[in-house]
């Protein structure tokens, strides 16, 4: 018998460094006005006060507490991405749907459309949207969100067409099941699993997207985040590295830790890779 | 093991008086987390020149695993060797190194694959994948290469070799790529042959060619063959020398006269009895077939898959050739006319691409026929939009071929056979009640509803299937080729649980089934079906009798161990008088 999902998923160590940092992050995250009572914002002390000594990362140029606009930034990034990742999802998954369910003429106009987003260098379009939309927290959602479905709805398409022709499927159209019915309950809880995962590696890719936009100042505004954090204290990197390190390590640890939990998932959801 | 093999009881049979190859306690360990820890169990077995070994078993068996470890083709670490001795002609395979086993396989043993479409590289010629062997294994010159080559297809009697030499797999029926599977195997005259299901994925007329074809090549060249099936009719056909396994031991190994007619070991009896008999059955309370009124009446009924035709009318006018039903366009079901009667049980037989399960799909909605007409109990079929089929859905319904592609992974058994219910407006929790009271007539627990399809084993999912589709009370009952998927000792079961079925229920059934044999056992009247066309039609019992269509009597001449099935088998209820 295998072992339940949640201890595969769990019993891999590499899964279970991601989800502490990923955990901490969080609950730093959502503990934010307890754990940093100071404004992000806010001129709390000397500028370029060295870490751990009084302040623990540090503060600015202009005196701001690091600790707070990392805790502070984590949930704006951690927001941002999750929010456009799960309209990516959803979009691009009801666009595959579709277009995986009914074929044809369907198919073509859909896919025609996603593959003129995904000719786009996703980036400099991300930046486009951002700026015609006037920069905003709403508008680097959009963003991030337009930029990220079309590898879903193509996942999405895929795994729907070859579920439809499957010998189940069929047996529910002979039963006289509607064509929603059929997709929602037969087809797509049978295509979830390359979906979350895809979905856990987008949310990577959307707080590296968001952090790139903040850094270049396309970022939402009035929001400390992290991206924004490594804008300011790229011109002190020699005199003051903290600014700099601080929110980048707490970049890329995020995003390996998403990448780490991804590919865990991957291996606990995918059937042939399972070793019971 | 509460029996011992002949082997190990009686004096050991008459061993080959040369022997090619002799497996000694051979036993293949499988990984920590399998369900047992041998694959193969101290296994013996010799097979000698000129002589032909059959290994018999179902899935799960060993059997392939067997035959692999004698070419060392294991996936180790995974599988290996873990104890016994493989000796051709006295060389130790299990000891030799990788340069020695490149040179024994194709060069001493050759070995033949089940599936003869993806054992060939779909983007080399097969001229070049069979020279490659022998540039391999021998220093000969491309003339000379290229001679034998083409003699080794004549040997197979592949037509037209010179054709065949330069064509890619695709361009190849499955009977002549299982041809040239064979070819490959004897170009370099190995002592050995290993077929692993060679025939499987073949029709019934192909197969009975393969196995002709086998025979004589071994006899003239004088062939070791080791041959491993599950098919007791290819064992009579073609074996000197059976063993039967099981669970990874050997249950009985013997003469094949010995083995067939007197079974010692009850598997192999258990095994032997599941073969269903050629002989038709007699239904003593079949309705008589004049005065039951028809249920589903067709007429005319045509399908045809690609482009119908390749331009404009006006166009087709000017230019004929353009007209012609285009490129590529296949009649599968071509003006089909069909009275199934109330209460009868049909069986629509025919090889691959015979258009038998596209005039079952078309009969239920899955396609959509291009012309003619279907009658269910005076309702038009023909034509009608998915949600014109909604009432239909509980006169007719269907059983799949693949158990395991046929159920939702992710949904409980329970809620599978009750939504069908649901669906005609049952209430959920009167759906589910009669759900269970399926399951129990299907022969499951009522508590198999809450339990997911990946629990059961192949025969219980059809079981489940089976369930499925009488959930809506259906009075037509569609099974395509239920039980090819399933071990033949299962088959036996679940053909006799539709049987059973049937008669309890009154439905109307049509079968739909390549298996001359199962038709027999499951159905009074057969429907002969080739290239989208009846051929022929009538009772069972008069169409094994006298066929009246040659393609007719060519099925029933090729079924494997014809001979054997008509004769040493009895049933005394069944057995025509």
């Amino acid at each position: 018998m295998t072992k339940p999902f949640w201890i595969r998923f769990v019993g891999n160590a590499r899964v279970l460094i991601g989800l502490i940092w990923l955990a901490l992050v969080i609950v730093g995250a959502l503990a934010a006005p307890w754990i940093a009572p100071l404004d992000p914002f806010a001129i709390s002390g000397q500028p370029f006060v060295r870490p751990l000594d009084g302040f623990a990362f540090g503060t600015d140029s202009l005196g701001r507490s690091v600790w707070s606009g990392l805790v502070h930034g984590a949930r704006t990034t951690l927001l941002i991405a999750v929010i456009a990742t799960l309209g990516a999802v959803a979009f691009g998954g009801l666009v595959g749907a579709v277009s995986g369910f009914y074929g044809g003429r369907t198919d073509n106009v859909l896919m025609r459309v996603t593959e003129f987003f995904q000719t786009i260098p996703s980036f400099i379009f991300a930046i486009l949207l951002v700026a015609v939309l006037s920069p905003s927290a709403t508008s680097v959602v959009i963003a991030i969100a337009t930029v990220s479905w079309p590898p879903i709805a193509r996942i999405v398409r895929g795994e729907v067409m070859s579920l439809r022709s499957r010998e189940f499927v069929q047996a529910a159209v002979t039963l006289g099941e509607e064509d929603f019915v059929i997709l929602f309950r037969q087809i797509l809880p049978n295509a979830l699993s390359p979906l979350i995962v895809t979905g856990s590696l987008l949310v990577a890719t959307a707080i590296l997207t968001e952090s790139a936009l903040s850094f270049l100042g396309l970022g939402a505004p009035n929001f400390m985040s992290w991206g924004f954090m490594i804008g300011a204290g790229r011109s002190f990197l020699r005199d003051a590295w903290w600014l700099v390190a601080t929110p980048g390590i707490a970049i890329l640890l995020t995003v390996l830790s998403i990448n780490l939990v991804g590919e865990g998932l991957n291996d606990a959801l995918n059937p042939r890779l399972r070793t019971p | 093991m509460t029996e011992l093999p002949r082997a190990m009881t009686g004096p050991a049979p008459a061993g080959p008086a040369d022997p090619v190859l002799q497996i000694r306690d051979l036993s293949v360990a499988l990984p920590a987390w399998a369900d047992r820890r041998l694959a193969v169990n101290a296994v013996s077995l010799t097979v000698g020149r000129g002589e032909t070994l059959c290994v018999v078993g179902e899935s799960g068996s060993g059997k392939s695993v067997m035959a692999r470890s004698i070419l060392r083709l294991l996936p180790e670490p995974h599988l290996r060797i873990v104890n016994g001795q493989v000796l051709l002609d006295g060389e130790d395979l299990a000891l030799a190194d990788d340069r020695r086993m490149r040179q024994i396989r194709g060069g001493r043993i050759a070995m033949v694959f089940q599936e003869p479409m993806v054992s060939l590289n779909p983007l080399m010629t097969i001229g070049r994948q069979i020279e490659e062997i022998l540039e391999v294994h021998t220093d000969w010159g491309k003339a000379e290469r290229r001679r034998r080559v083409v003699a080794t297809f004549e040997d197979v009697r592949l037509p037209n070799p010179d054709f065949i030499v330069g064509a890619y797999p695709h361009e190849l029926s499955g009977g002549q790529r299982q041809r040239v599977m064979i070819a490959m195997s004897l170009v370099l005259e190995p002592r050995l042959i290993i077929a692993d299901e060679p025939t499987t994925a073949l029709d019934v007329t192909t197969e009975a060619q393969v196995l002709t074809l086998l025979k004589e090549l071994q006899q003239r060249h004088g062939t070791a063959l080791l041959f491993i099936t599950h098919n007791f009719g290819v064992v009579a056909e073609i074996a000197d020398r059976v063993a039967v396994m099981r669970s990874g031991e050997l249950v009985e190994y013997g003469a094949v006269g010995d083995v067939l007619t007197n079974p010692q070991h009850p598997y192999t009896r258990a095994l032997i009895d599941a073969v269903p008999s050629l002989v038709p059955r007699r239904h003593p309370d079949a309705p008589a077939g004049s005065t039951a009124e028809p249920i589903l009446t067709v007429r005319g009924l045509e399908k045809t898959y690609g482009r119908p035709s390749a331009g404009p009318a006006w166009l087709a006018r000017l230019v004929p050739a353009i007209g012609k039903g285009g490129r590529g366009a296949v009649k599968a079901v071509d003006h089909v006319d069909l009275d199934i009667m109330r209460g009868s049980a049909v069986a629509l037989v025919g090889e691959s691409g015979s258009g038998k399960s596209t005039l079952a799909r078309c009969l239920i909605g899955l396609e959509a026929a291009d012309a003619g007409s279907a009658l269910i109990a005076g309702d038009q079929i023909v034509g009608l939009s998915r949600s014109g089929w909604r009432p239909l859905r509980s006169r007719i319904q269907m059983v799949f071929q693949d158990p395991f592609a046929s159920l939702n992974p992710r949904t409980r058994v329970g809620d599978i056979i009750a939504r069908g219910a649901v669906l005609q407006g049952e209430t959920p929790a009167a759906a589910m009640a009669q759900a269970h009271d399926l399951l129990k007539l299907v022969g499951l627990e009522a508590k198999a509803a809450e339990r997911f399809p990946h629990e059961f084993s192949g025969g219980q999912r059809q079981r489940i299937g089976i369930a499925r589709a009488l959930a809506v009370k259906p009075d037509i009952l569609i099974a395509d080729e239920p039980v090819s998927a399933l071990d033949v000792s299962v088959q036996k079961q679940v053909l006799d649980l539709l049987d059973d079925l049937r008669r309890r229920l009154g439905l109307t059934m049509l079968f739909i089934t390549h298996d001359l044999r199962v038709a027999a056992h499951v159905c009074e009247q057969i429907v002969v079906l080739k290239g989208g066309r009846i051929v022929e039609q009538g009772s069972t019992a008069a169409i094994f009798a006298d066929p009246q269509h040659e393609y007719t009597r060519m099925l029933l001449a090729s079924v494997p161990g014809r001979d054997w099935q008509s004769r040493g088998r009895n049933d005394p209820v069944d057995r025509v008088t």
